[in-house]
């Protein structure tokens, strides 16, 4: 019988496999940032222990920056301390890293792919749960926790229980204004966020191989959201041309080698998975959530949900308690939703396409009085190669804030917070209460919803949008 | 890691399903470069609550947590891990845990029980009928046990046989692993020239 892509990443990395106990698991990226890694740095030291790779580790700093004056100190002492932590730590164990003010600085996840380093076929970790993300090209990448980062920093592998398999199978092809975000944010609806637990899932289908890598990226990037340990996408030729060229690539013969091996990584015809889910990308629309989790959403043409529309008593408790945190009722349109703060960016979509597309929108329109935009690029690339288009200009002629790279409000580490009560449209990926800002309350949306939003002050499709009066 | 074979403590209802990592510790309370003093932030936008059953005397000293399902969703912080140990918390009993939770919460030694959903609300009222009432979770016998007569609660969870084993023994993965270093060393030569590098 044949295997899916999955089983051939996976058994390309068994280091050794036992019966009873799990796969020993060789991983071939390891990437580091300064919020998960000081304790697992501190455990090698009690031990006396090296870091076994540290060619195949690589360390950024994007949790805890902040996003103005990133050429000063670190204005928050907490934070200036865990970031000059892994500053030492670098130092101390040989690990190249990116510092804040370095050229290849920014979250983590949008760093791998930028640099090349994220490849087919690859085992990916990091002490980070949208690790997912680098899924995209084909690679089986997944978070782990503080423990297991000092595990892979002493040993370059991790003990992993085989996941079962699962295919999201999305044919047809998106309607234009409706993006990957959308599909993924519908997709969570429909599942929950338990609904993948336990799988690595292999997104697949027209729809699926229709999408840029970035939109593939920002797919796999919410597979955490919906429970699933991993998410992947077979790489074919859009997976090849992004990764050509890149700073890290494989080159000449290599190039010819690794793209030999990497159209080998596809699901055989006669493979099973153990479950799938079929959708149809054509029926969808611009997505948006409601509640305090991710599988809370709903089209942006429908209205908040009551708690009396569940079946089943705990999801109508939990809409209840999710309405009175969000200060919302049932039965209110989703598009009368007044909306404080825009905020453009995060792993999931803070790369140059998820700009442009912002950019197009705002393009000569104002944002509203009542409304902030915050334009934050998830990479100092993405931000210098936005400047050098002149997208910077466009959202600060609209009245938006134009900032530097890292996480930012996606989870406000950083200064970049919501205020108690005040209300976010987010291109992030988590709708958690307080996640923005200790009593802040967030709607996730795709780019275009969220640069709509910025415009009208009110949740939107650039569809609702009056035409730009030109001269 | 400290061994851990049973615990009796009192346990503590946390009426509510995808309790998310967010909730357990935001992320403001995860600048700490060390493992320990992060039960400040252990759900701290509810503890701004009084209604919150952490501050509800009845349920001091607490240390079985029995929630709802899907604990545990979101973030890899293992923080959240820490967050409810330097709590004083041993157990957490749950009908479904986050995939990362469970595997976090098995490295660092807090046990994560998983109970069917008809075991937490037999729990759950039984500890806030009586509240300072005693769970047991057995990890030898894989049981959790509370209460007496008619009210008697003795059913059984799941956890993996190797968390399990690692738990009893109180056992060091790296340790584990390191015993394995030929194969480790074996494997890396067999890894093609082409893949990437950082260095």
């Amino acid at each position: 019988m044949g295997r899916t892509l999955a089983e051939k990443v996976w058994k390309e990395h068994v280091v050794r496999s036992r019966e009873g106990e799990p796969d020993l698991l060789y991983i071939d990226l390891h990437l580091i940032h300064e919020v998960t890694s000081p304790q697992a740095f501190d455990g090698l030291r009690l031990s006396d222990r090296r870091v076994r790779r540290p060619d195949l580790t690589l360390a950024t700093e994007d949790h805890n920056v902040p996003t103005v004056d990133w050429d000063k100190p670190i204005a928050d002492p907490v934070s200036r301390t865990q970031v000059e932590t892994l500053r030492r730590n670098c130092e101390e164990f040989g690990v190249r890293l990116h510092p804040l003010g370095d050229i290849e600085q920014g979250i983590v996840h949008v760093v791998g792919p930028q640099l090349g380093l994220t490849q087919p076929g690859m085992t990916i970790v990091c002490g980070d749960s949208h690790t997912s993300t680098h899924g995209a090209f084909g690679a089986l990448a997944f978070g782990i926790g503080t423990s297991e980062v000092e595990h892979v920093l002493a040993t370059q592998t991790l003990m992993q229980a085989k996941p079962k398999t699962m295919a999201v199978t999305v044919n047809g092809s998106l309607a234009a204004g409706v993006t990957a975000k959308d599909l993924v944010l519908t997709l969570i609806a429909h599942t929950g966020t338990g609904g993948g637990q336990g799988y690595v899932v292999e997104y697949r289908g027209p729809a699926i191989e229709e999408l840029s890598m970035e939109g593939r990226m920002t797919v796999c990037n919410m597979s955490i959201e919906w429970g699933a340990k991993a998410g992947l996408v077979a790489p074919d030729q859009t997976t090849f041309d992004y990764i050509e060229g890149r700073a890290e690539a494989p080159k000449g013969d290599d190039w010819a080698a690794a793209v030999a091996h990497w159209k080998s990584l596809r699901t055989d015809d006669d493979a099973l998975f153990d479950d799938e889910i079929v959708l149809d990308a054509s029926e969808m629309t611009p997505f948006v959530t409601w509640g305090t989790n991710p599988g809370q959403g709903v089209p942006l043409s429908a209205s908040v949900p009551s708690p009396s529309d569940f079946d089943e008593p705990a999801d109508a408790l939990s809409a209840e308690k999710a309405l009175t945190y969000m200060g919302l009722e049932g039965g209110m349109p989703m598009r009368d939703i007044k909306v404080d703060t825009v905020f453009v960016g995060s792993c999931t979509n803070g790369r140059i396409e998820d700009l442009r597309l912002a950019a197009e929108i705002v393009q000569g329109r104002h944002v509203a009085p009542d409304t902030r935009l915050l334009v934050v690029p998830g990479s100092v690339r993405v931000r210098l190669q936005a400047e050098d288009e002149g997208l910077d200009i466009v959202f600060k002629e609209a009245g938006g804030e134009w900032r530097g790279a890292g996480c930012s409000m996606c989870l406000g580490m950083n200064p970049d917070q919501l205020a108690p009560q005040e209300r976010s449209a987010s291109t992030s990926n988590r709708n958690f209460e307080g996640r923005q800002g200790k009593g802040g309350r967030t709607h996730l949306v795709s780019v275009p919803v969220a640069a709509a939003t910025a415009i009208r002050g009110t949740l939107s499709s650039p569809a609702d949008l009056e035409p730009v009066q030109e001269g | 890691m400290e061994q851990f074979v049973s615990h009796t403590g009192v346990g503590v209802p946390l009426r509510r399903s995808n309790v998310d990592t967010d909730q357990i510790i935001p992320a403001v309370y995860l600048k700490r470069v060390t493992r320990t003093g992060f039960e400040d932030g252990l759900f701290a936008a509810w503890r701004n609550d009084p209604a919150f059953v952490l501050n509800n005397d009845a349920y001091v000293g607490g240390s079985v947590l029995v929630a709802g399902p899907d604990f545990g969703t979101g973030s890899s912080r293992e923080h959240a891990v820490w967050a409810l140990q330097n709590y004083g918390f041993k157990v957490v009993i749950s009908p479904r845990f986050a995939d990362i939770f469970r595997g976090n919460s098995g490295k660092a030694g807090l046990l994560a029980a998983q109970v069917d959903d008809k075991v937490v609300q037999r729990l759950w009222d039984l500890i806030e009928r009586d509240p300072g009432t005693e769970i047991t979770v057995d990890l030898e016998s894989r049981t959790v046990r509370a209460g007496d007569g008619e009210d008697r609660i003795e059913d059984s969870f799941d956890i993996d046989d190797y968390t399990r084993w690692r738990l009893l023994e109180g056992l060091d993965d790296i340790d584990i692993t390191l015993s394995h270093d030929d194969d480790i060393a074996s494997y890396e030569t067999t890894r093609p020239s082409w893949k990437p590098a950082t260095a």
